[in-house]
């Protein structure tokens, strides 16, 4: 449910940058590949261009936003978090479930779609702010017990994830040779990467100037900032510890080892050598150990129950 | 609501030639806001207010007991400014700020200017901006204004002339901000139709601007912004400021200075500050060297400064280059510096200081506006026409008793845009306030503060006058 939402919030958000910054890249808005990135990052890219074909403004927005085959779409996750949600409900607040089911409600309504187009700055910022609102009252009346954990687990990897992905296809789109790294660079480009994980802010209170080097080392290695790779990880492995009651350091399954592996290598690296593996590369081994993790999930907590997940339908596990 | 019944009167119109007949710039525009259905314009207007009202872009309303805050106001119709344009006010701002830092450093230094005769030595140091407590500076890199505003109008011929120079603390620029940022969710479809120059950068190009000001050796360098405090009109823009570009935002009292030092008082004890872009005037910035009274300032500061052990921007003593006085000479001081005439011209402005000019003004004061040469916000100022003659009366007596004290310039028609009034367009007069970052080279924020007269006919538009702003849409290429 949590892990649903999160997704559910972060496409909303990246949206919202795009939009805003096309307004400011006059050249940009009349690239046909403007809105490739958003595909890019999804992982999806020839599902898109069979169902939807060019990635234009309304396809790649339909796409995040109100497909119903898509599964990681706004709705189809919103769906999929409600559907979650009332299958706990007993064990929930009720708020959160309320809160869960107005927004599903509001988005899946009749003559949505047609609202989003009209004013999207809206329509994107109440469905952050929705997630926001729900995680807000899980963390002041939830039980710090089982659900609450699986939900900060289930939360902080999405949330890995897509900072991963973010970072990985941003940056280079933005870098557009190697050689360019650390030079010429478009401080408008840049704050958008930095806005749709919603980071600039609090970056700017840790480094004065924007630099990639800083900003991978921000989004991956910031160990205060909520949504750098490096806090997502340990944050939801302290709670995947707290589920098992296995002390940290040890394991007692793959699950717990595989976890122990990934927060090793982030916890004992660094930005320049990230820089010199290659920042693909080093996402790259990110992601899949993400996604080895979710597997191990499901294997570990899951798999006597199987909830109807959409593993088994080819999209990108993300 | 459309433009159908819009009219341009005799003034210079920025959305229209004549009646009917709008400008190649803003064409796509008013077509946009003409096919917009009845009322539309109405609510995305209210939108905006509410949209003003809750990101907390407001000022203090002392005496209003009821709200104590209030939104500077706002019209969702932008001004635009074409390519050309704003080319010549981007290379007219980089030459006129470029010769009046020369011309400070000069002022405080070799007085070259004073000796190859250009402008006489009583002009200067009868200056209430003047600061004695200056000369010999040195500040680094020989850059004395780095934050300055430049206030252009236009006339009723569309020529664009400064009208002021502001090399103190201009406010304003995250009004700029503010207003892109409504714009963009006010009206998208209008915004994307347009090529519009990004004003999103101006953060960075602050940050880099006082990153300059610090030698490269300092790896990482403390940085505040200083602020008069939570009750200063102006405070919303400090703290915005110190937000984007993630510095700290301290009082005097957060400063002290040891060993010629600045330190600030954290969690942790004290830390070292290497620049600080301070929102407080000359007078108040150092009681141990201006104004002894001041409690809003950072006793030492000065020594510290002189040191090179902190930098500050702008530096102490600019405001010498933004007094009205010193403004008429302007020209000659690009022409000085840069060999060059000046790209944009000044406003024909008369020293009452001058006896023939002083008598003129006297003479015809129903015509003249005038200022007072260290004023600005537009206190202390008469409009000639909207004058009465008992108010005129008392000017002359001013005038008479401390001439250095007052300029007068010719009442210019200013420029005129569209705003909406109630359910109608009306025509009202603008200025322009660009805002400059000197830095590495000089920057200039395409587009700056369009301030609006507010009122029917006035020509005021001062925001302590009841002023209003615009957003600036400064166009990347001609339009088809």
């Amino acid at each position: 449910m949590s892990r649903y939402l999160e997704r559910a919030e972060n496409a909303a958000r990246l949206i919202e940058t795009q939009l805003h910054m096309l307004l400011d890249l006059p050249s940009l808005r009349e690239n046909p590949n403007a809105w490739k990135p958003l595909v890019d990052i999804t992982g999806d890219g020839d599902y898109f261009s069979e169902k939807l074909g060019k990635p234009t403004m309304e396809n790649v927005m339909f796409f995040h936003t109100f497909s119903n085959d898509y599964p990681h779409s706004i709705k189809s996750c919103l769906t999929a978090a409600r559907e979650n949600a009332r299958s706990v409900r007993e064990v929930i607040p009720s708020e959160i479930w309320e809160t869960i089911n107005k927004l599903y409600l509001e988005v899946s309504g009749k003559g949505t779609s047609s609202k989003a187009f009209k004013n999207p700055h809206k329509f994107y910022s109440d469905i952050k702010m929705a997630s926001h609102l729900i995680i807000g009252i899980a963390y002041t009346t939830l039980s710090r017990g089982e659900a609450w954990h699986f939900a900060q687990l289930g939360r902080y990897l999405e949330r890995a994830d897509k900072t991963s992905r973010i970072l990985d296809v941003k940056y280079f789109i933005i870098l557009p040779r190697l050689d360019d790294v650390g030079t010429s660079m478009d401080n408008v480009q840049w704050s958008a990467l930095l806005k749709s994980t919603s980071s600039f802010e609090m970056y700017r209170k840790k480094f004065n100037l924007i630099s990639p080097k800083n900003i991978v080392d921000f989004l991956i290695f910031d160990r205060e900032f909520p949504r750098s790779i490096i806090y997502c990880v340990n944050h939801s492995e302290q709670s995947l510890f707290r589920i098992t009651g296995t002390p940290t350091g040890a394991f007692n399954n793959e699950l717990e080892r595989q976890f122990g592996k990934l927060s090793g290598k982030l916890n004992y690296s660094n930005v320049d050598e990230v820089m010199s593996i290659g920042l693909h590369e080093f996402l790259d081994g990110i992601q899949s150990d993400l996604n080895n993790l979710d597997k191990a999930i499901f294997e570990n907590f899951f798999e006597v129950k199987p909830l109807t997940d959409n593993r088994s339908s080819g999209f990108q596990n993300q | 609501m459309n433009f159908d019944s819009y009219n341009p009167e005799n003034f210079y119109d920025e959305f229209f030639e004549k009646p009917g007949q709008p400008r190649a710039e803003v064409k796509k525009l008013i077509d946009r806001i003409n096919s917009f259905p009845k009322e539309e314009l109405t609510n995305r207007q209210k939108a905006a207010e509410a949209a003003f009202m809750q990101m907390g872009i407001t000022f203090g309303v002392y005496e209003d007991q009821k709200g104590l805050e209030k939104i500077f106001p706002f019209d969702i119709i932008p001004r635009i400014i074409n390519a050309r344009d704003w080319d010549m006010i981007d290379r007219g701002v980089k030459q006129r700020v470029f010769a009046l830092n020369q011309f400070i450093d000069d002022v405080y230094n070799d007085q070259k200017i004073i000796k190859d005769g250009v402008i006489s030595k009583e002009i200067i140091f009868s200056s209430v901006a003047y600061r004695k407590e200056c000369q010999g500076l040195k500040p680094p890199k020989g850059i004395w204004c780095h934050i300055s505003g430049i206030d252009f109008v236009r006339d009723d011929e569309g020529q664009f002339f400064v009208l002021e120079d502001n090399l103190r603390c201009p406010s304003g620029v995250s009004y700029v901000l503010g207003n892109r940022r409504v714009m963009k969710h006010t009206l998208p479809v209008v915004f994307e139709s347009l090529p519009i120059r990004p004003v999103d950068d101006y953060s960075h190009r602050l940050a880099d601007t006082l990153r300059n000001l610090i030698p490269d050796s300092i790896l990482k360098p403390n940085i505040a912004i200083l602020t008069p405090g939570i009750h200063n009109s102006a405070y919303f823009e400090h703290s915005f400021l110190a937000q984007q570009i993630g510095e700290e935002l301290v009082e005097g009292q957060d400063l002290v200075v040891m060993d010629d030092f600045v330190y600030m008082r954290t969690t942790k004890g004290f830390e070292r500050v290497d620049a600080i872009y301070r929102r407080i005037d000359d007078d108040f910035l150092d009681p141990t060297v201006f104004n002894p009274d001041s409690l809003l300032g950072v006793p030492g500061i000065m020594k510290s400064y002189r040191a090179g052990k902190v930098a500050l921007a702008n530096a102490p003593g600019t405001g010498i280059a933004d007094d009205k006085a010193i403004y008429s000479f302007v020209p000659d001081i690009i022409k000085y510096y840069t060999g060059e005439d000046a790209i944009i011209p000044n406003v024909p402005t008369f020293l009452c200081e001058d006896a023939k000019h002083r008598q003129h003004v006297i003479d015809n004061i129903e015509n003249f506006v005038v200022k007072l040469t260290h004023g600005s916000g537009g206190y202390g100022m008469l409009i000639g026409p909207f004058s009465t003659k008992e108010q005129q009366r008392q000017m002359i007596e001013n005038i008479k008793k401390e001439p250095r004290n007052y300029i007068a310039q010719p009442v210019i028609q200013l420029s005129r845009v569209p705003v909406i009034v109630k359910d109608n367009f009306e025509g009202r007069h603008i200025d322009l306030r660009p805002y400059v970052l000197y830095g590495e080279d000089i920057y200039v924020l395409p587009g700056g503060l369009t301030r609006v007269a507010l009122e029917k006919d006035s020509l005021v538009v001062n925001s302590s006058q009841g002023g209003g702003s615009k957003d600036t849409w400064v166009l990347a290429d001609e339009p088809n």
